[in-house]
């Protein structure tokens, strides 16, 4: 076809020449008591994300990443006892994809906008992005909560699932793009729309496709095209309310902004009107 | 490290690490020349991306010696000489050949089985029947044959004024092999780090795709290909070089330059809304959308994608219609970013002014001396 019957080994892009993480860990890690300042300038991932390890197995436990630039999996492996303290960790600014994916109990701080696939199948803690976040936020998502300042890409919460007290919970300061809620199957989104204009719709469509678990809740106006068919709107009861109340005032918390006027503007809520969308099809 | 032995088909691509191409696009709307740091620091950034299997630029504003000239990049496999010699006769036969020359490269730089690289300047030299024919279209027939005709020879890149160095490896391994920051500079640059889609890695097979100086970055997979590759046929475009994005350049060729279409119509009929979202809009778009959905119903690019396709003057980012490949795009002052991930911008642009996310479907169209590209902002997120 080509002249050549061969194929050539694949090359490893995350393994080639990595850097010991005891050199890494002398050479670009300030600490000061349990807080730890790290320079990521020029790291792969998995030099960080191994002296992120090391640095908190060494004691730290507030961290500070500086000159981030699309590394990813950042809080990926930090799974530590049961009994360890949890940690806060400052990002700045701009982690890669899979930010926080199974993170476990800690709190991560984004000062910048974050990628794709922020808390990919995170169990618990907290995850705060001063910024916008890209595709597939939240997607697999099983606990904890995630606040966006700003806007969200494609497939936003993206099979989200919940079981008995494990509710994760993600909250968007802007709109959305298409897919929001797609094949969600538990836990609480809200989208609050506060940088639409007045009456400007939200900007997603075929929100809640598949969806057959869980709620969403909708400040700001959408058209009816705008959902998928699995989904029904409904008016927030007493009970939709009190969450709606607690997350709007956390998010203003976290952000700024004034949860009272939020809270004033009308929300709708988003459930599924079927628990098994697509029992027919593959039911055998 | 070669490995001869158990492979049966040259489509099983073995320990298939699922990463995704990776794809950045800079560009001066001012038209100032500058050199390649940073497309190659960007790239080098978004490493987790490439394979190492393929890897290619397009730099617009390259030749500005020889800009009224086709510049043809043409690489030899095998660096087979004999297929050298079929070329050059036919070149001699059938264009003026005011300069060529080999494409100097880094020895030092190993790289898996280089070809001979050799860049012809010519102009055509039309005789008989051929002497009506417009110097593109004749141009694009001569490469057409060349491609297909010629064992053992490919046409890289055919456009006046631009170029395309690619071939197998990391893309800063391509840029050091060819002395891209040494040697050249250009008000576009775009780059691409291929992880090969159901293809076997191999120097024509790296992106860009070019025919003519429409290039194409691609990150994704093109599922229609097939139909679309028919419907190319029938209007004399012939895929020759095994993989699915040849027919992006060569329907964006037919779509733009001969049918005279805007890209952002084109984007429409690669990328067009939904039979459901038509239903929702007003009855001009509604005969506009149905008309281009029927008429160029085989253009449809079916499956995920992301591309950046460039070409004189203009710069354009698009993704598939439900933006199943991510693409973000970026300003500061005349430089105009496009790129698979937002980081990889702010690590060669500090100070970024603008970032935005079009959806999908959308075009952000870059234009020299506009600032078109503003224009999808307030769709993005």
């Amino acid at each position: 076809m080509n002249g050549f019957n061969v194929k050539f080994g694949f090359r490893d892009n995350f393994l080639d020449n990595l850097q010991p993480v005891d050199f890494l860990y002398h050479t670009r890690v300030s600490t000061n008591g349990c807080c730890a300042t790290i320079n990521a300038l020029g790291l792969k991932h998995k030099e960080l994300n191994d002296l992120l390890r090391e640095t908190v197995l060494q004691g730290s436990t507030e961290l500070v990443i500086n000159n981030v630039f699309g590394q990813r999996y950042i809080g990926t492996r930090l799974f530590l006892p049961p009994e360890a303290n949890k940690l806060h960790i400052e990002v700045n600014k701009f982690p890669g994809n899979d930010l926080g994916a199974f993170l476990n109990g800690h709190q991560i701080i984004v000062h910048g906008n974050a990628q794709d696939g922020v808390g990919n199948t995170m169990n618990s803690g907290e995850i705060i992005v001063h910024g916008r976040a890209g595709d597939v936020t939240a997607m697999s998502m099983r606990g904890g909560k995630i606040f966006i300042r700003d806007n969200v890409g494609y497939r936003t919460a993206i099979h989200m699932k919940e079981y008995r007290e494990k509710v994760p919970v993600l909250v968007v300061g802007g709109t959305a793009q298409d897919f929001l809620g797609e094949y969600m199957a538990g836990g609480i989104v809200l989208l609050l729309g506060l940088n639409l204009r007045q009456g400007e719709p939200h900007r997603a469509s075929y929100i809640g496709t598949g969806m057959h678990g869980g709620v969403i809740y909708l400040r700001g106006c959408l058209a009816e095209h705008q959902l998928g068919k699995e989904v029904g709107v409904f008016p927030p009861d007493d009970r939709d309310k009190a969450n709606i109340d607690r997350y709007v005032r956390e998010y203003c918390n976290h952000f700024g902004g004034n949860p009272d006027q939020i809270l004033n503007e009308r929300f709708q809520k988003l459930v599924p009107v079927s628990l098994r969308p697509y029992g027919q099809i593959y039911a055998y | 490290m070669l490995v001869q032995k158990y492979y049966e088909s040259e489509r099983f691509v073995p320990d298939k690490e699922m990463d995704a191409c990776g794809l950045f696009g800079v560009m001066h709307t001012g038209g100032v020349r500058f050199g390649g740091r940073m497309a190659i620091d960007a790239i080098k950034n978004m490493k987790v991306r490439g394979s190492g299997l393929g890897g290619g630029f397009a730099i617009y504003g390259l030749y500005p010696k020889y800009k009224d000239y086709y510049a043809l990049h043409i690489i030899y496999q095998n660096k087979n000489l004999a297929a050298k010699k079929i070329v050059e006769t036919f070149l001699k036969k059938h264009f003026y050949v005011v300069f060529d020359e080999e494409i100097p490269t880094n020895p030092d730089i190993r790289l898996f089985a280089p070809p001979l690289a050799w860049r012809y300047f010519v102009a055509p030299q039309k005789s008989g029947v051929e002497e009506d024919v417009p110097d593109d279209e004749y141009v694009i027939s001569k490469v057409m044959y060349l491609n297909s005709e010629i064992e053992d020879a490919y046409v890289f890149s055919s456009g006046k004024d631009a170029g395309v160095f690619k071939g197998v490896g990391f893309p800063e391994e391509i840029a050091d092999y060819f002395m891209l920051e040494q040697l050249y500079e250009g008000y576009i640059w775009t780059v691409h780090s291929r992880f090969p889609t159901n293809t076997p890695g191999w120097w024509g097979g790296a992106h860009p795709l070019s025919i003519l100086d429409w290039t194409v970055v691609h990150n994704g997979e093109i599922s229609s290909y097939g139909a679309n590759r028919r419907f190319l046929e029938m209007h004399n475009y012939y895929c020759t070089l095994h993989t699915d994005t040849e027919v992006l350049a060569y329907a964006v060729d037919l779509l733009m330059r001969r049918q005279g279409l805007p890209i952002e119509v084109v984007a429409k009929i690669f990328a067009p809304p939904m039979w459901e979202a038509i239903r929702y809009m007003s009855d001009d778009d509604i005969e506009l959308y149905t008309a281009l959905r029927m008429t160029y119903a085989p253009l449809l690019m079916n499956g995920p994608f992301t591309v950046i396709v460039a070409h004189h003057n203009e710069m354009i980012g698009l993704t598939d219609r439900i933006r199943l490949r991510p693409i973000t795009a970026g300003a500061r002052g005349e430089l105009v970013f496009l790129s698979s991930e937002e980081a990889a911008i702010h690590a060669v642009c500090p100070d970024l002014e603008l970032a935005w996310t079009p959806p999908g479907g959308e075009p952000v169209v870059v234009r020299l001396h506009t600032k078109d590209h503003l224009r999808s902002l307030n769709k993005s997120i």
